[in-house]
């Protein structure tokens, strides 16, 4: 397959994107078969870690690409921009 | 500074994390040996496989401990255990563990001076972060290469929950799984080099109710070990071995400050009235006997809600007659002649339906639920009402119906409750019938309808939470609509005035038991509308009871005409912000 697949989405929890919650994203991503990464003004982090999605530092209301590179993670995709939409479940 | 003073006292100034005052010796939490970190090249392939094990063991055993330290939390502070929860998952992080591994096989260096090299590495990557908040997230990382490294060098941190005397901390960074060991008896205080308002570890000082100053840069440097020292947590100060007059000082700011708090607490106990003398009673909201307890020590005048489910869902099988009342029963032996609003079933329609039917709703909060659910149920109402009725010889019981929307539904249910009292009777059972009957006002239909209700009840107990949920449409919990869910909305706020225009005009009490009675903000619209009694939860009661003293009735009654011209939520908050914001932030936060 190997296709590669992003989808926009808005920070939109008030504080932004913080260690808990790049936590849960990195947890997500861990679990893809390719790599994922987040990508915010033409700088782009990996998404499975956490340190590396911090350095982004992305407050609230900024807009991410979550990048898949591989097709058959469509459903981490789903559920990271699903996650990001919820507000990380805050 | 005194120039009298002998002693030379140093000021150091930093953040004030969280209020309050305390005087004591200094304890020095930093352990030595992390900081100084030796560098030594490796060249056996051998001996450099032993490396990444020993780091790799090391990162296990920080995981360990942070497992227990999570297990150890208590309830309390349970909602900083995610905080910790993130450590975990950081400690694996492949910046962290996957580049030192990597430093190790490439440089041949020792597992300490990999690791270092790579926070240092990762550290200067948020120096450029701006925004405080994630600034402060970034120590988390800190916290956790400390922690392996500590494993790895077999350096002993200082076991907080350990210590033995009664002492103020003083250290580099206290993480939020150090200040969670805080044990209130021995720890007084504490200063710390890093951290400011919105730190974590600031946020559990707040919660523990100790004062504690935060980003006072040379605090390890300039505090040693049993130094007395003064921590203001209020003014952002601490003072180093401070001169008599200023100690004298700030003994006395103590002692006013804890005064302050236990006025706070102890005024509680009377009836709070407004400046102008209008008394409102301040009640609180329970779920199970074992709360009234607080109820009682936060001055409570009485229980303005008990809610009933708590019983019903904690066990397989719906619970007994007798069981119900032993229940109530408890709650009015504490409360002796303070009534107890006791509010029968508010089951939510598919919790009872799964357990009978095995059905579920589509919609449960606009299906089968709370009265609605009884009267279908006549059989588990009347077991209800029966454990209420017999209550009440014990104290003074008042009997409220939830979810009501139609007038029928209140006939339904009075027929239901005089079956009752005649099944009490025929069974020749002790029962008290003269307890005051009300209905939960939460839907809008009922609102409307408020006139011809007034007529039958003896009081209207308002349910904030539904009645904005239904009136608006609006599920709070769904974050694309959550905006809309707004007690001072125009709209909630002309149903109220309709509510309460209503129970004036028949001369029936008007209580509030949904968030928006607690809420510091609503009050002056709630003194408006001439509410008798608020039910909250009790740990606001003191504050709330503070509020209503500072606020004049007769103004508050003219506050509510201009409130109720306002077209948007917007210029409702701007107003009770114009006119009471001041008296409000002096009241809740005082300096």
């Amino acid at each position: 397959m190997n296709q590669q697949m992003s989808k926009d989405v808005v920070i939109v929890n008030e504080l932004g994107m913080h260690a808990r919650s790049a936590a849960k994203i990195a947890q997500l991503a861990q679990l893809a078969t390719a790599d994922v990464w987040l990508e915010m003004d033409g700088e782009q982090a990996d998404a499975t870690s956490i340190i590396d999605l911090l350095s982004l530092g992305c407050p609230q209301g900024t807009t991410v690409t979550v990048v898949i590179k591989d097709a058959q993670d469509i459903n981490i995709l789903d559920a990271l921009v699903d996650l990001i939409k919820n507000g990380f479940g805050e | 500074m005194d120039a009298a003073a002998k002693q030379k006292e140093i000021i150091l100034k930093g953040i004030s994390a969280s209020p309050g005052i305390c005087i004591g010796k200094a304890y020095q939490v930093d352990h030595e040996g992390v900081d100084i970190v030796k560098r030594y090249q490796i060249i056996d392939k051998k001996a450099l496989e032993n490396e990444t094990t020993r780091f790799k063991k090391a990162v296990k055993q920080a995981k360990d401990e942070l497992h227990d330290i999570i297990k150890g939390t208590s309830e309390d502070l349970l909602q900083h255990a995610d905080i910790l929860e993130t450590q975990v998952v950081l400690l694996e992080d492949k910046m962290l563990y996957g580049r030192t591994i990597e430093t190790i096989e490439k440089e041949k260096i020792n597992a300490e001076w990999a690791l270092k090299k790579v926070v240092s590495k990762v550290s200067s990557m948020f120096q450029d972060i701006t925004d405080t908040y994630l600034k402060d997230r970034a120590t988390d990382i800190v916290h956790v290469s400390d922690r392996i490294m500590r494993h790895l060098m077999g350096a002993e941190p200082v076991n907080i929950a350990e210590i033995d005397k009664r002492v103020i901390l003083i250290a580099r960074d206290l993480s939020p799984a150090q200040t969670s060991q805080i044990n209130l008896e021995r720890i007084m205080g504490f200063v710390t080099v890093l951290g400011g308002v919105t730190s974590h570890t600031s946020i559990i000082a707040r919660t523990l109710g100790i004062p504690a100053v935060q980003g006072v840069d040379d605090a390890t440097r300039l505090i040693q070990n049993d130094d007395i020292i003064i921590v203001d947590g209020s003014g952002g100060h601490v003072f180093i071995d401070p001169s008599e007059s200023t100690l004298m000082d700030y003994m006395e700011r103590q002692i006013r400050f804890e005064s302050y708090r236990a006025d706070i607490a102890r005024d509680s106990q009377r009836a709070a009235r407004t400046t102008d003398g209008h008394r409102v009673k301040v009640m609180g909201n329970i779920e199970q006997p074992e709360q009234v307890v607080a109820v009682m020590d936060n001055g409570g005048e009485g229980v303005g809600l008990f809610r009933t489910e708590f019983q019903y869902l904690a066990s397989a099988e719906f619970p007994g007659e007798d069981e119900l009342f032993e229940n109530y029963k408890d709650v009015l032996d504490v409360m002796q002649d303070q009534p107890v609003t006791i509010r029968t079933l508010d089951i939510n329609g598919d919790k009872a339906f799964v357990r009978n039917s095995g059905m579920t709703e589509a919609n449960p909060a606009l299906g089968l639920r709370a009265i609605r659910y009884c009267l279908k149920r006549p059989d588990i109402f009347k077991t209800q009402l029966r454990a209420i009725l017999r209550a009440a010889v014990f104290g003074e019981v008042r009997l409220l119906l939830p979810m009501l929307a139609t007038y029928d539904e209140l006939m339904f249910a009075k027929n239901m409750i005089e079956d009752a009292i005649q099944s009490l009777e025929d069974d020749d059972k002790e029962y008290n019938r003269n307890i005051q009957l009300g209905v939960m006002i939460e839907v809008p239909s009922l609102a409307m309808m408020a006139d011809v209700i007034a007529r039958e009840v003896d009081f209207f107990s308002i349910g904030t939470n539904d009645l904005i949920q239904y009136s608006m449409a609006v599920d709070r919990g769904n974050r694309e609509v959550a905006y809309l869910y707004n007690p001072l909305h125009p709209a909630i706020l002309r149903i109220l005035k309709i509510v309460s225009d209503a129970a004036k005009k028949e001369g029936i009490e008007l209580f509030m038991c949904g968030e928006m009675a607690g809420d510091p903000f609503s009050l002056p619209v709630l003194l408006g509308l001439g509410l008798d009694e608020l039910s909250l939860n009790p740990q606001s009661i003191p504050m709330l009871k503070n509020l209503i003293r500072s606020i004049s009735f007769a103004d508050a009654e003219k506050f509510l005409q201009k409130i109720l011209e306002q077209t948007t939520c917007k210029a409702v908050n701007e107003l009770i912000q114009k006119e009471y914001g001041e008296i409000i932030s002096a009241t809740i936060y005082p300096k």
